[in-house]
């Protein structure tokens, strides 16, 4: 019963949430062009089926494509700076320079560069999103126990040998639990880059609906957009999980 | 009997931010080829120094080291190590585990695919010496930690190295299971016949298991006495409640006490 009522809370807490949203709506008398009410946002997603299904894939696309991107270059990238402390030291402050500049203003150049459309979107999710998974793929090889370096360093073994042996596996976890908020992240990054100049995706067709005025379809896009996000955090959590059973040991019996 | 890990007069400073540390001065340790050796000395004295000097990892400033004739320049490989933390990796199961050594040394290394159910065989029958018999499939998590050190013994000796380096093995068990580790050990040792040099701060430990026990000086460390173990072999754990063990671990005590304050 308990274990049932505990699966079923995130549904109920979501309905309940549509719910305390449509009454407020409903008793307090809001402006549609303020806040719509739930029931009016699902009849604009009911109306405006196709154009969100199709913007929605735009979108889930470029963030997939930027996130694939910042994958794999923040693999690389994380391994190289994780590989020795010189390079580690080099390149870490230019890193959290580049962090720290919003990606916002960033887009108008992409634009400038590679014209209105998926491109910059792409680039924005990359660009926003490999840093976590350069950091957690560094921090996962700089933490190698050292005694344990001793033992296959007394055996012969080149710094390769101990990468590929311990120091990539062990950074499993990082990289995984990275890759969730990576994801979360290039999402993000390409909605916002086609807020700013895009002819398709969720954030220009919500753009385009605010411009007419159209606040139902604004508020739909939103949903879709927080829809697409769960979905791909789930997706990942799950990879993490699937993944690295072996590090999260704690919350599993054991079989002895 | 020819000497196998022969030590001499070996400095090491370490280099740090704050200046250096003199480390080791003028040591010097003679170990014969199959014997127990034990090192002993208060906390700091440079014992961990001196496994890395075996082994090779670090280079000493002066004198040198000769393993088995030949002069360490390099890690060597004929060596094999365990430490206080078993340092098991937890995604590999524990017969991958007590494997990893033949992936990385010479010759095995090049024959590891190809004769991977030989070297399992191997790995099984050492696991069975130790008391895993049947563990092999499990990971290391699912072990206590006298069952990972033990499975860190089997790691450590899986590629028949002639010199088993072991920094404070036991350091982190409790009494009991020390203990029964101890005979493990000791009935490895018997069997296979390598070369040991224990480093450990139990003196009981050391008098119970080996041929010679050197006692080091506080930092700068050096080898202040050797104490040569003359309890009759096979020895059983009931020897450590003895007179003569006693005295033998009295003595030693006094020394150290003694290296403490000077």
């Amino acid at each position: 019963m308990n274990t049932n009522l505990e699966r079923l809370s995130p549904w109920l807490f979501t309905i309940g949430i549509f719910v305390l949203w449509e009454l407020v709506c409903r008793i307090f008398k809001v402006d549609t062009f303020v806040l719509p009410a739930p029931s009016q946002i699902f009849q604009a997603i009911a109306q405006y089926s196709l154009p969100l299904a199709k913007n929605g894939v735009v979108t889930l696309w470029t963030t997939l494509a930027g996130f694939a991107l910042a994958v794999a270059f923040g693999i690389v990238l994380g391994i190289i700076v994780g590989w020795s402390r010189t390079i580690y030291r080099g390149l870490y402050p230019v890193m959290i320079g580049f962090n720290s500049i919003p990606k916002v203003a960033v887009v108008p150049i992409l634009i400038i560069w590679f014209g209105i459309g998926v491109v910059p979107a792409v680039l924005t999710a990359f660009l926003i999103s490999f840093f976590p998974i350069v950091v957690n793929v560094a921090t996962g090889l700089a933490t190698m126990e050292p005694e344990l370096e001793d033992v296959l360093r007394a055996l012969g073994a080149k710094k390769l040998d101990i990468m590929l042996k311990v120091g990539i596996p062990r950074t499993q976890p990082y990289l995984f639990g990275s890759l969730k908020i990576a994801i979360t992240l290039a999402f993000v990054g390409a909605v916002m880059s086609e807020t700013i100049g895009a002819n398709s995706g969720l954030g220009h067709l919500m753009v385009l609906a605010g411009s007419n005025f159209q606040m139902p379809l604004v508020f739909a896009c939103l949903i879709g957009l927080a829809v697409e996000g769960i979905a791909m955090y789930a997706v990942f959590a799950y990879v993490e999980a699937y993944f690295t059973r072996w590090a999260f040991r704690s919350s599993m019996s054991a079989a002895a | 009997m020819t000497a196998s890990v022969d030590i001499g007069n070996v400095t090491l400073t370490y280099r740090g931010a704050a200046g250096g540390v003199l480390a080791l001065k003028d040591t010097s340790l003679n170990v014969r080829r199959g014997e127990f050796a034990a090192v002993v000395g208060p906390s700091g004295c440079g014992k961990s120094s001196l496994t890395k000097l075996v082994t090779g990892l670090i280079s000493p400033d002066n004198g040198e080291i000769v393993i088995f004739g030949d002069k360490v320049r390099g890690p060597v490989k004929i060596v094999g190590m365990a430490f206080q933390n078993p340092n098991l990796l937890p995604w590999r199961k524990v017969i991958n585990n007590v494997l990893l050594p033949l992936e990385i040394v010479e010759p095995h290394r090049r024959k590891f695919r190809h004769e991977k159910a030989q070297y399992r065989k191997q790995a099984d029958a050492l696991l069975k010496t130790v008391g895993l018999e049947g563990f092999g499939e499990r990971f290391p998590w699912e072990l206590s930690g006298g069952m990972q050190q033990r499975v860190s013994l089997c790691r450590a000796l899986i590629h028949q190295p002639a010199l088993l380096m072991l920094d404070e093995p036991f350091a982190a068990l409790d009494a009991f299971t020390r203990e029964e580790l101890w005979c493990v050990l000791r009935d490895l040792w018997q069997k296979l016949g390598f070369t040991v040099i224990l480093v450990t701060h139990d003196l009981r430990e050391a008098t119970f298991l080996a041929d010679n026990v050197h006692v080091m000086s506080a930092r700068p460390g050096r080898i202040v006495m050797t104490k040569t173990i003359d309890l009759p072999r096979p020895r059983d754990l009931d020897i450590c409640f003895e007179p003569r063990f006693t005295d033998i671990v009295h003595e030693l005590r006094a020394k150290i006490a003694e290296v403490r304050k000077a």
